[in-house]
C-alpha cells in the first residue's frame, strides 16, 4: 500500500531522512517510533505528498507522490502534528468545508459530517467555535476531518502529544475503532506506550535511519529481557553503584537518575543487588518496554 | 454508518496544470464567503470610506476652487475628474487589503493553505480562489463608490456602467499580484512596504491632476505603474471620452493577472509542497 526504498530527504546540509526502507500493508497499524527530530514528520509529509523527496523510491497507493500528489491526497486522511483547524469556522463547518475541498457533493458531506461528529463525540459542540475546544477535542475534530473523504489510509503525526492522560485514552479508543473497521493507520510517536497499544508493526527510527523493525512484542523479545529492575541511589552515587552491580542480569544501563538492570527475573536481580550490600533509595521491577529497546539500540532515551 | 461511503473523486485535470489544479476553486471561494457571512461585515465595509472621504473633501472642497480640468481635449468638472480615479483606487484598496493582510495572516498564522493543500486541491485552486475573494472585495468597494458618484451626478456618460467590469479587472490584477508579493513576506513589518508603494502611487497616478504636469521622464515612470492604467481606463469610461489606449490598459492588466497568478501558484507550491 505504501512502499519506500532508499527514501532520503535533505534540507541544505541537513539530512532529515537518510535512506529508509519500509512497506506498509493494507489494514495494518504501522508506527514510526523515535525521538523528536528523528525524521518521522518529514517521512509522513513525503507519504502525504506535501513534501518532495531528495532521492529514493516512494509508492503510495500505487502512485508516485512526485507526479500524482492530488490523486494520493484524495485518498489519504491527514492528521498533522499541530491541529491545523480552520479557526474562522464553527466545528461542523470545519468538516463540511474540508469535505468540499475534496470535491465531494455538499448533501453527502453534510450527512457524513454529522456521523463523524458523533464518532468524534463532538455532537454537542456542533456549533461551537474551534478555539474554545480543549486539546483533546481539537485532536478528535482533526481526526474526524481527516475521515471525511473515507480515506484508504490515515496518517497521524504524534496523535496524542500534548494531551492529558484521559484525553489520550479517549483518542486511543477512537483509533482502535478505526483499526477494527479496517482502516490502515500510519502513525508517528515518541511515546512507547502509544506504539505498544496501537501498532501492529513499527520501525524504530533515529537520526533519519531505521534501526529496527518488527511488532512491539517481537522487538522487546529480540532486544531486551523480559523484565527490568530500576534502582535509584541518588544522582551522585548511581555510577559508583552501577560498578558494584556489574555482573547481575544480562545488561546494565546507567541513566542520569537511575540504573537499569536487565534480567528475565527482576525479583532475583533485586535480591542479588541486596546481597552485594547495596541499599537503593527506590527500586522497581517492571516488564520491558519499547523504551528499553530504543535505549539498547541508540544508547539514548526516547524523551530527552 | 448506514449509507454508502463516498471516496473523494480523483482529480481529472490533464496537461501542464496536472498536479497544480484540481478544478475545484469554488470550494475555496465558498469557504471565504462563508467566513465573511458568519463573521462581521464591518471589516469589509471600513476600507470603502477612504476614497469616499477624498471625493467629498477634494472633489467638492477643492473642486470649487479649481473648476474644470482638461481630459483628452474636453473640460471636465474637477469632481467628475477625480471620481473615476478614486473608484479605481477603491478597487485597488479592496483587492490589496485582502490579498496582503488577510492572506499574510492565513499563510503564516491560520495555516489555512497547509490545510487546503493536504486535500486534493492544487496550489492553483487555492491561489485563484483567494484572489477571486480579494477581487470580490474590490468589486464591492467599486460598486459602493459607483452608487455614491451616481447620486452626486459625476458620471458623465452611459459608458460609466462599464466602469464596474473595469474595476473588476483592476481588482483582479492587484489581487493576483498582491498575493504573489505577500508570499515572500515573513514579518508584519514587510507589509509596511506595500503601503510604502501604494501611497505615492495613489497620490501621483494622475489621480488628482493630469499626468502632463510632470517632466517626460517622470511620466514614463507613472505610466509603468498599474494604478495609472486603472485610473485612465475608468476615467475614459465615466466621462465617455473613450480612446484606443483603453485596449492597452486592458492588456496591461491581463498581463498582470496572468503573471500574478502564475507567481502565486509557484510560490504556494514552493512554500507548502516542498
Amino acid at each position: 500500500m505504501i512502499e519506500a526504498r532508499g527514501l532520503r530527504k535533505q534540507y541544505g546540509d541537513f539530512t532529515a531522512v537518510d535512506g529508509i526502507d519500509f512497506a506498509i500493508e493494507p489494514g495494518e497499524a504501522f508506527g514510526f517510533l523515535g525521538p523528536n527530530g528523528a525524521g518521522k514528520s518529514t517521512t509522513m509529509r513525503m507519504i502525504a505528498a506535501t513534501s518532495t523527496r531528495t532521492s529514493g523510491d516512494l509508492q503510495v497507493l500505487g502512485f508516485d507522490p512526485e507526479s500524482h500528489g492530488p490523486e494520493i491526497r484524495a485518498q489519504l486522511g491527514i492528521v498533522p502534528q499541530a491541529d491545523q483547524l480552520d479557526e474562522e469556522l464553527r466545528v461542523i463547518d470545519n468538516l463540511v468545508v474540508y469535505g468540499r475541498y475534496f470535491g465531494l457533493p455538499l448533501p453527502y458531506v453534510k450527512r457524513r459530517a454529522e456521523e463523524l461528529l458523533d464518532f468524534a463525540q463532538l455532537t454537542e459542540k456542533r456549533k461551537a467555535r474551534v478555539d474554545g475546544l480543549s486539546g483533546g477535542m481539537k485532536r478528535r475534530l482533526t481526526i474526524a476531518r481527516g475521515l471525511i473523504n473515507s480515506p484508504k489510509a490515515m496518517l497521524l503525526d504524534e496523535p496524542t502529544t500534548g494531551l492529558d492522560p484521559q484525553a489520550r485514552h479517549v483518542l486511543w479508543d477512537r483509533l482502535f475503532r478505526l483499526k477494527e473497521e479496517g482502516t490502515t493507520l500510519v502513525l508517528t510517536t515518541h511515546y512507547m506506550d502509544e506504539a505498544e497499544q496501537l501498532c501492529d508493526r513499527l520501525v524504530v527510527v533515529d537520526k533519519g535511519a531505521i534501526v529496527a523493525e518488527g511488532s512491539p512484542s517481537a522487538l522487546i523479545r529480540q532486544y531486551s529481557t523480559r523484565e527490568v529492575l530500576e534502582v535509584r541511589f541518588g544522582s551522585s552515587r548511581n555510577a559508583e553503584a552501577a560498578e558494584r552491580i556489574e555482573g547481575i542480569g544480562s545488561r546494565i544501563e546507567v541513566l542520569p537518575d537511575r540504573v537499569l538492570v536487565y534480567d528475565d527475573d527482576g525479583e532475583a536481580a533485586m535480591a542479588a543487588v541486596h546481597e552485594r550490600g547495596l541499599q537503593p533509595i527506590t527500586s522497581l521491577v517492571r516488564r520491558s518496554s519499547l523504551e528499553d529497546v530504543f535505549l539498547r539500540l541508540t544508547g539514548r532515551s526516547l524523551i530527552e | 454508518m448506514t449509507e454508502q461511503l463516498l471516496e473523494a473523486p480523483a482529480p481529472t485535470i490533464r496537461g501542464p496544470l496536472r498536479g497544480l489544479y484540481a478544478g475545484n476553486t469554488r470550494s475555496v471561494v465558498a469557504r471565504g464567503l462563508r467566513v465573511i457571512a458568519r463573521n462581521n461585515w464591518l471589516i469589509v465595509v471600513t476600507g470603502f470610506f477612504e476614497p469616499v472621504f477624498y471625493l467629498l473633501s477634494m472633489g467638492i472642497g477643492l473642486g470649487a476652487l479649481i473648476g474644470t480640468v482638461e481630459f483628452y481635449g474636453v473640460d471636465v468638472p474637477y469632481a467628475a475628474y477625480i471620481a473615476p480615479a478614486l473608484m479605481a483606487v477603491s478597487a485597488m484598496n479592496g483587492a490589496v487589503y485582502d490579498s496582503t493582510m488577510n492572506v499574510f495572516f492565513k499563510m503564516n498564522f491560520a495555516k489555512l493553505y497547509q490545510q487546503m493543500l493536504s486535500t486534493s486541491l492544487g496550489p492553483l485552486d487555492v491561489a485563484l480562489g483567494e484572489i477571486l475573494l480579494a477581487l470580490f472585495r474590490g468589486l464591492l468597494y467599486a460598486c459602493g463608490f459607483m452608487v455614491v458618484t451616481s447620486l452626486m451626478g459625476l458620471n458623465l456618460s452611459w459608458t460609466a456602467v462599464l466602469a464596474i467590469p473595469a474595476a473588476l479587472v483592476i481588482a483582479f490584477g492587484f489581487a493576483s499580484f498582491g498575493m504573489a508579493v505577500t508570499s515572500y513576506m515573513k514579518t508584519f513589518q514587510h507589509l509596511d512596504y506595500v503601503y510604502f508603494v501604494m501611497m505615492p502611487m495613489f497620490l501621483l497616478s494622475a489621480t488628482f491632476f493630469p499626468i502632463e504636469v510632470y517632466p517626460q521622464g517622470v511620466q514614463w515612470v507613472i505610466q509603468a505603474m498599474p494604478l495609472w492604467h486603472g485610473v485612465d481606463m475608468v476615467r475614459q469610461l465615466t466621462t465617455g471620452l473613450i480612446q484606443p489606449s483603453i485596449l492597452l490598459h486592458l492588456l496591461y492588466f491581463a498581463v498582470m493577472i496572468v503573471v500574478g497568478l502564475w507567481f502565486t501558484t509557484a510560490r504556494l507550491k514552493a512554500l507548502f509542497l516542498r
